[in-house]
C-alpha cells in the first residue's frame, strides 16, 4: 500500500500560509454576507460545515499523519453528542461540565479502543475501527431512556455559567470557528512538534522507528486519543447545532463520508480536511437543490475525483499552480 | 427456548451464513487476489435480487429469470470492471474504497429510478414453496434449506476449482505473490477479469437466491456488505476455507444471539432491563466477536500462507 500523503519529511502543504488565513477570515465574514440572505439557513450550513471539518481534521491527523485509516470515526463524534444529550437530559447543560465531559468521554473510548485497535495494521486496523464504531452505534440505539433509535432532542443548547451564550445562531458559529481555528492550530502544532515528528515517522517505516528506540504503539495511542478528543469536540458542537442527537450521527456511513472530506480536500494536509468537508457538504446540499436524483451525479462524481484529481482539491490546485509558475 | 426452536434458529444461522459465504468469497477472492477493495460487491449482489424480480416478470420462470440474472450482472460488472475498476488496482486502498463507494451511491439511486423505491417481491418457485416436516413438530420452509444447499455446493464447487484446477492454482498464487505470477508469464489481468467476473456472479447468485425470503429494496446491499467485510476479515483476508467458517460462525452467532440473547440475559438480570439490553447485545455480538479475534490473532483465523 503506498502512501498518498506527500513523503516528504514535513509536508510543506501543511505549513501556516496565506491561503489558509484567508480561509478562516472568509468564514469570520460570512455571518455579515448571510445577514443579506436567508440568514439562518447560511449560518446553519456553514456550522455545520465547520463542525464535519475539526472531526475530518481529527481524520486527517490520524490518516494522512499516522497512516492509520480510521473507518469509525463518527462514534467519537456521536459519543460527543450523546454526551451533551444525556447530560441535558439530566439538566445539566452547562458547558463548564458537558465540554470537559464530552471530551473526557471520547478521550477514553479512543484510549481503550485505541490499545485494542492499534495491535493490528492495514486493512485489519480499518475493520476494527468499523467493529467499535458499529458497537457504539447499536449500544446508542439501544438508550430506550434517551429516545433510542429515534435519538433525542436537546432540551437546550448549552449554556455558560447559565447564560444562553449560544441562543444566538451568530454566536454558535463564532464559537464553533474559534473551535475550529484552535483545533486546526492544535493539529498544526503537534505534527510539527518532536512528537509529530515521531508519529509521522511510524506512518513511514515502524520497524525502524522502533529500532531507534521509539515505543511506536504508544505515540499513536496518544495520537488515537486526541484525535479521538476532536471527534468528541466536533460531537459536542453538533449536538448544539442540531439541538437533537441520533444513532445515525455514528452509523458507518458517517464514519465513511468523513474519509471522503479528507480525501476530498488532499490528505496529509490538515487545511484539506476543511476545504474537503465545506466542498463535501455544500456540493451535497447544492446537488440535493438542484434535483432530486442527485446522487445520480454525486456518485459517478467521486469517481471521476479519484480517476483524475489526485490528491484532492488541494492537490489539483497545487498542480494547477505549478503549471502557471513553470510558464 | 425449547428445543426445537433452537434447531430452528440453527438452521436459520446457517442459512444466513452461507448466504454470506456466497457474498464473501467472491470479495475475498477480488480482495486476496487483486488486493482491491471493492465497495460494490453488495450492489453487485442487490443488482442480482432486482434483475431477477425484472426477468422473472418477463419470462414467468425462476430458473430462466436465475440465469439471465446472473449472465446480466456478470455483464454490467465486467462492464463496470473494463470503465472503472481496471484503473483502479494499482491505486491506493483509500482511493479504491471512495470510487466504490461513489458506484454504491449512484447504484442505489439508479435502481430507485429505474424500479421505483418501494421494495419488490419475488415468489418462490412452485414446488418449493411449502414446509418440509424434518422430525415430528418441527417443519421448516423448503426454500431455507435449497438456499443452505445451493450455498454447500457453491461451496464445493468452490474448494475443487480452486485447490484442483490450474486457475485455482494460480488463483492462490496470486493472492499471495502476483508479480511473481505476472513475471512467470501469466496474463494477470487476465486472471483478475475471470476472478472479478466469478465474485460477481457468486453475489448476484445469493441476491437472487435471497429474494423470496427477503424484500428486494435499494440498500439491501448495504448492510449485508459490511457483514461481508467482517467474514473475511475473521477468516483471514485471500482465504476461501477462512471465509467459509467464518460466514457459519457469523450466521450462526448472529441469527443465535437474536433469538436468545433476551432469555441468556435474563439468567443474570431482570427482565426489564434485560429486554432493553439484550437486543443490543445481540447486534453487536458479531463486532466484538471480530474485535476479539483480530486482538489475539491480527490477521484472521487462516491468514493466507505469505501475507503479511
Amino acid at each position: 500500500m503506498t502512501s498518498l500523503a506527500a513523503d516528504k519529511p514535513v509536508p510543506r502543504a501543511a505549513r501556516f500560509n496565506v491561503g489558509v488565513a484567508l480561509m478562516f477570515a472568509v468564514l469570520a465574514l460570512v455571518p455579515f454576507a448571510a445577514a443579506f440572505g436567508p440568514e439562518s439557513y447560511v449560518l446553519g450550513l456553514v456550522t455545520r460545515v465547520m463542525v464535519f471539518a475539526i472531526a475530518a481534521l481529527a481524520v486527517d491527523f490520524l490518516c494522512g499523519f499516522g497512516g492509520l485509516v480510521t473507518f469509525g470515526h463518527a462514534a467519537f463524534v456521536g459519543l460527543g453528542a450523546y454526551t451533551v444529550a444525556i447530560a441535558g437530559a439530566h439538566g445539566v447543560t452547562d458547558m463548564t461540565v458537558t465540554l470537559p465531559l464530552a471530551l473526557i468521554v471520547s478521550a477514553a473510548f479512543a484510549y481503550v479502543t485505541g490499545t485494542i485497535c492499534l495491535r493490528t495494521n492495514g486493512v485489519y486496523f480499518i475493520m476494527i475501527t468499523l467493529a467499535f464504531g458499529q458497537m457504539a452505534y447499536f449500544i446508542a440505539g439501544s438508550l430506550a431512556p434517551y429516545g433510542g433509535d429515534d435519538g433525542i432532542t436537546l432540551p437546550t443548547r448549552s449554556t455558560l455559567f447559565g447564560l444562553a451564550v449560544f441562543g444566538n445562531d451568530r454566536a454558535l458559529y463564532y464559537a464553533t470557528l474559534g473551535f475550529l481555528v484552535a483545533s486546526y492550530l492544535l493539529c498544526r502544532a503537534v505534527v510539527y512538534s518532536r512528537f509529530g515528528r515521531v508519529f509521522r515517522g511510524a506512518r513511514e517505516n515502524p520497524t525502524r522507528m522502533a529500532t531507534i528506540g521509539y515505543d511506536v504503539f504508544r505515540y499513536q495511542r496518544v495520537g488515537y486519543v486526541i484525535a479521538g478528543s476532536l471527534g468528541g469536540l466536533a460531537g459536542f458542537l453538533l449536538a448544539n447545532a442540531a439541538e437533537f442527537v441520533s444513532p445515525a450521527y455514528m452509523s458507518w456511513q458517517r464514519s465513511g463520508e468523513l474519509i471522503i472530506m479528507v480525501l476530498f480536500g488532499g490528505l496529509g494536509t490538515l487545511y484539506g480536511a476543511i476545504v474537503g468537508a465545506a466542498s463535501y457538504l455544500l456540493l451535497e446540499e447544492g446537488l440535493a437543490g438542484l434535483t432530486e436524483n442527485w446522487k445520480l451525479i454525486f456518485g459517478p462524481l467521486l469517481v471521476i475525483i479519484v480517476l483524475f484529481a489526485r490528491g484532492g482539491l488541494v492537490g489539483l490546485a497545487a498542480s494547477v499552480r505549478a503549471r502557471f509558475s513553470r510558464d | 427456548m425449547s428445543f426445537t426452536l433452537l434447531l430452528i434458529q440453527t438452521l436459520n444461522g446457517l442459512q444466513f451464513g452461507v448466504l454470506l459465504f456466497l457474498i464473501a468469497a467472491g470479495l475475498t477472492l477480488v480482495f486476496g487476489v487483486m488486493d482491491f477493495i471493492n465497495l460494490a460487491h453488495g450492489v453487485q449482489y442487490m443488482l442480482g435480487a432486482y434483475l431477477a424480480v425484472m426477468f422473472y416478470a418477463w419470462t414467468g420462470s425462476f430458473v430462466l429469470a436465475l440465469i439471465l440474472a446472473l449472465l446480466a450482472a456478470l455483464a454490467f460488472g465486467l462492464l463496470l470492471e473494463f470503465t472503472v475498476f481496471r484503473q483502479l488496482y494499482d491505486r491506493d486502498h483509500l482511493e479504491q474504497v471512495i470510487a466504490t463507494f461513489g458506484i454504491i451511491i449512484f447504484l442505489n439511486q439508479g435502481v430507485k429510478v429505474v424500479w421505483g423505491a418501494a421494495p419488490l417481491n419475488l415468489p418462490i418457485p412452485d414446488g418449493l414453496a411449502g414446509v418440509v416436516t424434518l422430525m415430528p413438530g418441527l417443519t421448516y420452509p423448503v426454500w431455507r434449506l435449497v438456499i443452505i444447499a445451493s450455498g454447500l455446493i457453491v461451496a464445493l464447487i468452490l474448494y475443487f476449482l480452486v485447490s484442483q484446477t490450474r486457475v485455482g492454482m494460480l488463483v492462490r498464487a496470486g493472492a499471495t505473490h502476483a508479480r511473481i505470477v505476472s513475471a512467470l508469464g501469466v496474463d494477470i489481468r487476465r486472471l483478475f477479469m475471470i476472478v472479478f467476473g466469478f465474485g460477481t456472479m457468486l453475489a448476484a447468485f445469493a441476491g437472487v437466491m435471497i429474494a423470496p425470503i427477503l424484500s428486494v429494496e435499494p440498500g439491501m446491499g448495504d448492510s449485508v456488505l459490511i457483514l461481508a467485510f467482517v467474514v473475511i476479515v475473521i477468516g483471514g483476508i485471500g482465504s476461501m476455507r477462512g471465509a467459509f467458517i467464518a460466514a457459519l460462525l457469523i450466521g450462526l452467532v448472529d441469527t443465535l444471539g437474536r433469538s436468545f440473547m433476551i432469555d441468556i440475559l435474563r439468567l443474570v438480570m431482570p427482565p426489564s432491563p434485560a429486554r432493553t439490553v439484550g437486543p443490543a447485545i445481540a447486534s453487536m455480538l458479531i463486532y466484538v466477536l471480530m474485535a476479539l479475534v483480530l486482538y489475539f490473532r491480527p490477521a484472521g483465523l487462516f491468514p493466507a500462507k505469505g501475507r503479511s
